[in-house]
């Protein structure tokens, strides 16, 4: 066949039901989209959730907040902030034909999500260590609540805190898993070189699910680590 | 047209039914038709999974003393027919079976933006089904289909955490369907398919969509709660440590009022079409009826708080609530004066879709007007948690979602099957059904009001009458339910095959073949006309040489 007959009819990754590739992509774009909408709905209980309790436990949260590492947490967000320039550098390579680029920055950003599960996982470590996991061995006694040296946090309102915590970093690093799942999948498909300036649909949608990903953490870090800190 | 085409072949044309035959082409089928034929299947068992339990609580309440079944049992009995016929039944109905098969139809698409993500709704709606038979079948769950903490968290020792793990996979099955509405209906209809052009059957599944999008994921997360707190013991909602039970009321409402208008609003959308087919009219008020579909999924998510009015919360915000709820009667109340509007003068025919038609518009009003009573502080106190607020929401939920479903499925039952069914028979269950309905729940009403509250299963006796009149009106009801299924089967094999538009309707789906071919068209179409434009249809009748069910 010649290849002037080769129209958009016979593009291999255009689904039947389509009319042209533009309509796949934005298909494909507004699907995602909406998708992540009902993400920050999924979130959002959890944040109003947060918003209820430390409304109505302020000091407590804040004695509970002061425990955590923010050295670890810190770190943790400027390697999610990394790897959302990876992220970036890798949707500019599938579009420009960049393959190599491509499957390296995939890889970073696989090495970088996995470090923030590392770290994470050294955080919840400690948290039993320190009995700080809600259930019958959680112990919060005789911590005083920042600005108010005289009075003791309620164990109960900080336990809560902890279950927050852990639904809420818990739930991120869920999707942290599902992203590095992704992120595998888009390494094998662009290392048999499935991806072309013309077609990397795959590569854009799973970029903006990783950033997702990441500004949850964004708004996690502060509301979880920097609520009571001071110099 | 030729009259050889306008006549019915002899040899069966291709079409998305005979195409492939066997298991497997229906089990990783990717065709929205096929799809939601698996849907209507599936619902269809649930729906009487759900009745058998009704039955059961009606038997139970024949009665004032507690003879066919202890307190335990009933506890189960009213939770799993509440989970089953909301989330199982309700919820998936309109929008997965009818919507699942028209939405490209309708807006000239060959399927929906995301074949394979159509399948894997329908394979997490199977799991989230199978859950919770197995949740059924080894004991059961008593909470209420509400799951009210601290109640479900700490005290119940029944399978809360299971119920609430198949809801929350049944729930990512609407929300899929939702993101397959919204995507297709932007993004792949036909040329000359503006936004002013579409069915407001289309309009009314954008509307759900944005609520099934919007809602289910916060159910989701709170179910995760719930469960985490079950097995945990976290305190989130234990008022021991200091958690707040009103705060799951909150959440649970948010998604849970709005399901409501996951049910009404795609039967709105059917009743539209069958008023406008049977009226011979161009419906009338055509944006107003599109944008109070719109108007009613926002406004549905600003009323929560209704369900708490003697929970604890503060009298401004039920104030506040009490209004909201007040203004979500105006789109419902466009609605119903645009279809009369419709009707007024139009040539109406009497065929069974038409009749459902009617009763959904009676239902539905007493429904609504009783949902306003509801909303007003007063007398709420007085009715909360009796069978007045039974009677309503089963006015608007079975009376009104449930008479849509099954006009809807007689008026498109001749394109899903390609057979036409009795329409003697038809009318005579929707007859069965409109009285069988107010048999059982009208009764409800009264109860309620005089003070029987929901959720006994004991009663004193001066309440025996209404309970027999109701108990009476669910057998009725029941073998109002049972004909459809009986002679849509029968119309299967032996109905007479159905011409391509048997209503002489307006409308896309109504000009390709009856069953449709796979990929729906033949040549895609190009609309260069308005939405129910039967003043042109009328003026070129069907042709009498064309069986017409009618």
């Amino acid at each position: 066949m010649p290849d002037s007959q080769l129209t958009a009819a016979h593009n291999p990754a255009l689904l039947h039901h389509f009319a042209e590739p533009q309509q796949q992509r934005d298909a494909a774009s507004l699907g995602t989209w909406v998708f992540l909408g009902t993400e920050i709905m999924f979130f959002g209980g959890l944040f109003c959730t947060y918003l209820v309790y430390r409304r109505g436990y302020f000091g407590d949260w804040g004695a509970a907040s002061k425990t955590l590492d923010v050295t670890l947490g810190a770190t943790n967000t400027a390697v999610l902030i990394c790897s959302s320039l990876t992220v970036v550098l890798a949707v500019w390579a599938a579009q420009t034909g960049r393959r190599r680029l491509l499957i390296g920055n995939l890889l970073a950003t696989l090495v970088l999500g996995t470090a923030f599960l590392g770290i994470k996982g050294i955080e919840y470590k400690e948290k039993f260590e320190k009995h700080h996991v809600p259930g019958a061995s959680f112990q919060f006694n005789n911590v005083r609540i920042p600005g108010h040296p005289d009075q003791y946090a309620n164990p109960s309102h900080a336990e809560i805190f902890f279950a927050l915590y852990f639904v809420m970093t818990g739930l991120h690093a869920l999707h942290m898993i599902v992203g590095i799942g992704i992120f595998i999948w888009l390494t094998v498909m662009a290392w048999k070189g499935r991806f072309t300036p013309e077609y990397n649909t795959p590569v854009e949608m799973g970029g903006l699910y990783w950033h997702f990903v990441d500004i949850i953490w964004i708004y996690l870090f502060p509301l979880l680590y920097l609520i009571d800190r001071h110099p | 047209m030729s009259m050889a085409t306008a006549s019915i072949p002899t040899v069966e044309r291709e079409n998305y039914l005979n195409k492939h035959y066997g298991v497997g082409s229906w089990l990783f089928t990717t065709d929205h038709k096929r799809i939601a034929l698996l849907y209507l299947l599936s619902i269809t068992f649930f729906f009487f999974i759900g009745g058998f339990f009704a039955l059961l609580i009606r038997l139970e309440l024949l009665t004032p003393a507690g003879d066919l079944v202890q307190a335990d049992s009933y506890n189960k009995l009213f939770t799993m027919h509440g989970m089953v016929m909301v989330f199982f039944f309700l919820i998936p109905s309109i929008p997965a079976v009818l919507g699942n098969f028209l939405v490209p139809l309708m807006i000239g698409a060959k399927d929906l933006a995301f074949p394979k993500i159509n399948l894997l709704s329908w394979y997490l709606y199977i799991i989230g089904g199978v859950m919770m038979l197995h949740c059924m079948l080894t004991g059961g769950v008593d909470t209420g289909w509400t799951f009210y903490v601290p109640f479900s968290t700490a005290f119940s020792n029944t399978k809360v955490v299971e119920a609430g793990l198949a809801i929350f996979v049944a729930g990512f099955s609407s929300i899929l369907t939702g993101l397959n509405f919204v995507v297709t209906i932007h993004r792949l209809r036909a040329p000359g398919m503006s936004w002013s052009r579409l069915p407001l059957f289309i309009w009314a599944h954008y509307a759900t969509s944005i609520i099934q999008l919007l809602g289910t994921p916060v159910i989701a997360i709170t179910l995760v709660l719930v469960a985490a707190e079950r097995a945990l013991h976290l305190g989130i909602f234990d008022p021991k440590l200091g958690g707040d039970p009103l705060l799951f009321q909150h959440l649970f409402w948010f998604y849970s009022h709005p399901a409501v208008y996951i049910m009404i609003l795609p039967s709105m959308g059917i009743i539209s079409e069958i008023i406008a087919c049977f009226s011979r009219k161009r419906i009338f008020g055509y944006s107003f009826v599109a944008f109070s579909s719109i108007a009613i999924a926002v406004f549905g998510f600003l009323v929560w708080a209704h369900h708490m009015f003697v929970a604890g919360i503060s009298v401004y915000a039920a104030l506040v609530f009490s209004l909201l709820s007040y203004l979500v009667a105006v789109p419902s109340a466009v609605k119903v004066f645009n279809w009369t509007a419709t009707m007024y003068k139009g040539s109406i025919y009497y065929d069974a879709p038409m009749l459902y038609a009617f009763g959904f518009l009676g239902l539905f009003t007493v429904g609504g007007l009783t949902g306003l009573f509801l909303a007003a502080l007063g007398i709420d106190v007085h009715v909360t948690d009796t069978y007045f607020v039974i009677a309503h929401f089963h006015y608007i939920m079975v009376g009104g979602a449930v008479m849509g479903y099954l006009g809807g499925m007689h008026f498109w039952w001749p394109k899903i099957s390609g057979r036409l069914y009795p329409e003697g028979w038809a009318k005579l269950a929707a007859l069965i059904v409109f009285i069988g309905f107010n048999l059982t729940f009208f009764p409800q009403f009264i109860l309620g009001y005089i003070g029987m509250p929901r959720r006994y299963y004991q009663y004193p006796p001066e309440f025996q009458v209404l309970n027999v009149l109701s108990t009476a009106g669910a057998t009725i009801l029941g073998v109002g339910y049972l004909l459809p299924m009986v002679y849509f089967l029968w119309s299967m094999r032996y109905g007479k095959p159905a011409p391509d538009n048997p209503w002489n309707a307006a409308g896309l789906e109504w000009k390709t073949a009856s069953p449709p071919p796979t990929f729906n068209f033949d040549e895609e179409p190009v609309v260069t006309w308005e939405a129910y434009n039967y003043d042109e249809l009328n003026r070129f009748p069907v042709k009498e040489e064309t069986p017409v069910a009618r």
